[in-house]
């Protein structure tokens, strides 16, 4: 038998069933009840407490998202998603009154993020790691805090950031991904429940990575998480996300927004590693995955990087892109998308070059196995105004298999005769002859997949932070085990 | 150790080995000449396990083993290992992490511990050096942009690493300078011993003033059809293969 058959044979057998994130957790829920209107939304921010202001930019928000058409560019099969039908507030009853210290937190909650992996008791952090962890709807505790704003470093919740720092959330909330954008942003802005919030202030380069780990517990929940990361003038802050969610039949929402703002001379470097549950390999179940990141380089010499390995979700639709608006600034996309069984992913990036000498790099490796489709949609649009302009993609896809798709939809808009784009794209099948010689020097047949792939995608994966590179390196030949692809 | 016997093998309907024996003792080397076509690479990857190759009749036995049942990857762990005629590219896999995984693949095999990074930079260093390796070619992807002869020695380092039971060298000897051939041969005759055996897949018998063969075989047709000891690769260098073969 083929090397690449008898994987998908393994695959097919495996299923889901190794998803070692699939547990949850037995915790109270104070969740209020099914639907999205008004009142849900008035709720929310009466939990958290919110001021005026931020309940009519949320009321505002659905307005808006009443108003706006489902995004249909993508080349995903999306079931009819009833809003309706679905929580879109859930947080364990013993966060209800913040907790004011580590001690004071669920020993169930604090188990989950154990199985996870997450360390949160601070005299376990000795890896350089801040975290915020979101459970559900709320943080959950921010570590590292006091070294952090000793630098002027502020690391903390959105919705504390609301609260203690209301000027820079008003200035620069909804300035990147304008609520009308389209519906998943509107969504997520009428009800965005929890994400971190970080203002690196003029000057300074965060000394440690900064991390936020997302993960969905409660039944029929969505996830609704808001990031804003600010990073002043020549500032430095590297951040990683990293998501999971327990095996659930039914599918469960996510629609995060994500906005970066780089003013002159800093750099953002943002890592995600997304596994959340893919669903069984029938499909049933699984995260759908709307995520709209946006970062704008308003700076001159400004840089933002995006980072991202997508493994889990039943479906993925996220587009990280950078506005390129100060001269000089650049935008850096790198992504490994992998889908298995009956997976989806419409993912890419789009770079928008505005000012002088900007530049952008887009890498792409996409990763088909089972069933699945894999699209690639990028855009790179030089406006008139961005003289000598630079762009260079590539696009690698891989298969696995003879049941899946790879699809590359890149767009190029130039109104500037300076500028420079360059494109490049392949697609190929799992070398049989390179399975075949790992497998002579003794590597299993999943083994010899993985060490493949993780060739394949070596150029994205050496741009995360080191400790999570290998992690990433592992879920790379874990989501394939059984597709493997 | 291999004890071939009445092999028939085909690959799409096509009849390429028929009726081949062969059997090679522990402390062996057996060279195996014959002309193209004639199902030397054949019996290399039927050997090794690849697909494709459908076994129509006989057995092969390896160290009381059927070795027809074992998974490619099992039968590298029980020692038998395969120098590729044509050693394949793995784009971003380091050298060093292919040869580190391989060895731990084989030890995680056997019940062992993986082996510790020191002692695995200490013997790959000196392994290495026996081959006129350079470390910076040891940081370079697998294979890729290695001319040829860096391939064919690179095949002689990880068999060095792994120290198989049976060694088949698939016309290592191809596209070899006369100096890189004489660095083959001499890691070849390194690793030698009573306890291992090898089977060197040639054309020609050049290869074979570097590494003294205890057997000769010449097949031709999928068949062996003369077999004798050292001096057999020289009368066939006088004679080529088609006089041999009429004699046989």
């Amino acid at each position: 038998m083929a090397a690449t058959d008898q994987t998908i044979k393994q695959v097919n057998t495996l299923g889901s069933s190794d998803y070692k994130y699939g547990f949850s957790t037995e915790v109270d829920e104070i969740r209020p009840p099914k639907g999205l209107n008004e009142e849900i939304i008035k709720f929310i921010s009466a939990q958290k407490d919110e001021p005026e202001w931020m309940l009519e930019w949320r009321l505002n928000a659905f307005k808006v998202f009443n108003k706006l058409p489902k995004p249909q560019w993508a080349k995903l099969n999306i079931p009819e998603i009833d809003y309706q039908d679905c929580y879109y507030y859930s947080i364990p009853k013993s966060l209800k009154d913040k907790p004011k210290s580590l001690d004071e937190i669920d020993p169930e909650i604090l188990k989950t993020y154990e199985k996870l992996g997450i360390p949160l008791k601070e005299q376990k952090m000795l890896s350089g790691i801040a975290v915020d962890a979101v459970f559900d709807s709320v943080s959950v505790a921010t570590t590292y805090k006091k070294q952090l704003s000793d630098l002027g470093i502020i690391f903390c919740s959105i919705s504390e950031a609301v609260k203690t720092h209301p000027e820079l959330v008003k200035k620069y909330l909804g300035s990147v991904i304008p609520v009308s954008d389209h519906s998943f942003a509107a969504l997520n802005s009428a009800v965005f429940t929890d994400g971190s919030f970080i203002y690196i202030p003029e000057g300074v380069r965060c000394p440690v990575e900064l991390s936020t780990y997302f993960r969905i517990n409660a039944m029929n929940t969505g996830q609704f998480e808001r990031t804003l990361i600010i990073a002043d003038k020549d500032s430095y802050v590297s951040y990683l996300e990293g998501c999971t969610a327990p095996m659930r039949d039914e599918n469960q929402l996510h629609a995060a927004n994500v906005e970066l703002v780089a003013l002159d001379n800093a750099e953002i470097k943002y890592s995600t590693v997304q596994n959340w549950y893919p669903g069984d390999k029938e499909g049933k179940g699984g995260i759908y995955n709307f995520v709209t990141k946006r970062g704008a380089c308003r700076g001159k010499n400004s840089k933002i990087s995006w980072t991202q390995v997508e493994t889990g979700s039943a479906i993925t639709w996220k587009y990280p892109s950078c506005i390129l608006q100060g001269d000089n600034s650049k935008g850096e996309f790198y992504s490994v998308a992998i889908t298995n069984n009956m997976q989806q992913a419409d993912t890419g990036t789009k770079m928008i070059h505005i000012g002088k000498n900007t530049s952008s790099k887009i890498i792409s490796k996409g990763i088909s196995a089972g069933k699945a489709n894999n699209t690639y949609r990028g855009l790179v649009n030089i406006l008139s105004k961005a003289k000598n302009a630079r762009n260079f993609t590539q696009c690698d896809s891989l298969l696995i298999g003879n049941q899946c798709g790879a699809h590359t939809v890149p767009y190029i808009e130039s109104s500037n005769s300076d500028s420079m784009v360059e494109h490049e794209a392949t697609t190929s099948k799992i070398n049989e002859d390179q399975l075949f010689y790992c497998q002579q020097r003794g590597l299993n047949s999943e083994d010899a997949v993985g060490l493949i792939v993780n060739g394949f995608c070596k150029e994205v994966l050496q741009h995360l932070p080191m400790e999570f590179a290998v992690e990433a390196q592992k879920l790379v030949a874990i989501s394939l085990e059984g597709s493997v692809g | 150790m291999l004890e071939i016997k009445n092999l028939h093998v085909s690959i799409e309907e096509k009849k390429i080995i028929k009726g081949l024996d062969l059997s090679i003792n522990k402390g062996e080397v057996h060279a195996l000449m014959g002309p193209n076509g004639s199902g030397k690479s054949t019996l290399s990857y039927v050997l090794s396990g690849k697909d494709k190759y459908e076994i129509n009749d006989g057995t092969i036995d390896y160290n009381g083993k059927n070795l027809l049942e074992l998974d490619v990857d099992e039968r590298a762990n029980e020692g038998l290992f395969l120098a590729f005629q044509y050693p394949m590219e793995i784009p971003g896999v380091q050298t060093s992490f292919f040869l580190k995984t391989a060895i731990n693949s084989k030890r995680k095999y056997l019940g062992q511990s993986e082996m510790d990074a020191l002692e695995f930079a200490k013997l790959m260093k000196s392994k290495a050096e026996e081959l006129n390796i350079s470390t910076e070619m040891l940081k370079r992807d697998l294979n890729v942009n290695y001319s040829g002869g860096e391939k064919k020695k690179q095949e002689i380092l990880q068999m060095s690493m792994l120290s198989p039971k049976m060694a088949i060298l698939d016309e290592t000897d191809s596209g070899l300078d006369i100096d890189a051939l004489r660095i083959v041969s001499e890691g070849v005759n390194k690793l030698r011993n009573s306890d291992n055996s090898f089977l060197v897949i040639t054309h020609y018998q050049r290869l074979l003033n570097y590494i003294k063969p205890d057997f000769v075989h010449i097949i031709a047709d999928g068949k062996i059809v003369k077999s004798g000891d050292y001096s057999l690769a020289l009368e066939l260098e006088e004679k080529g293969y088609e006089e041999i073969s009429q004699t046989a």
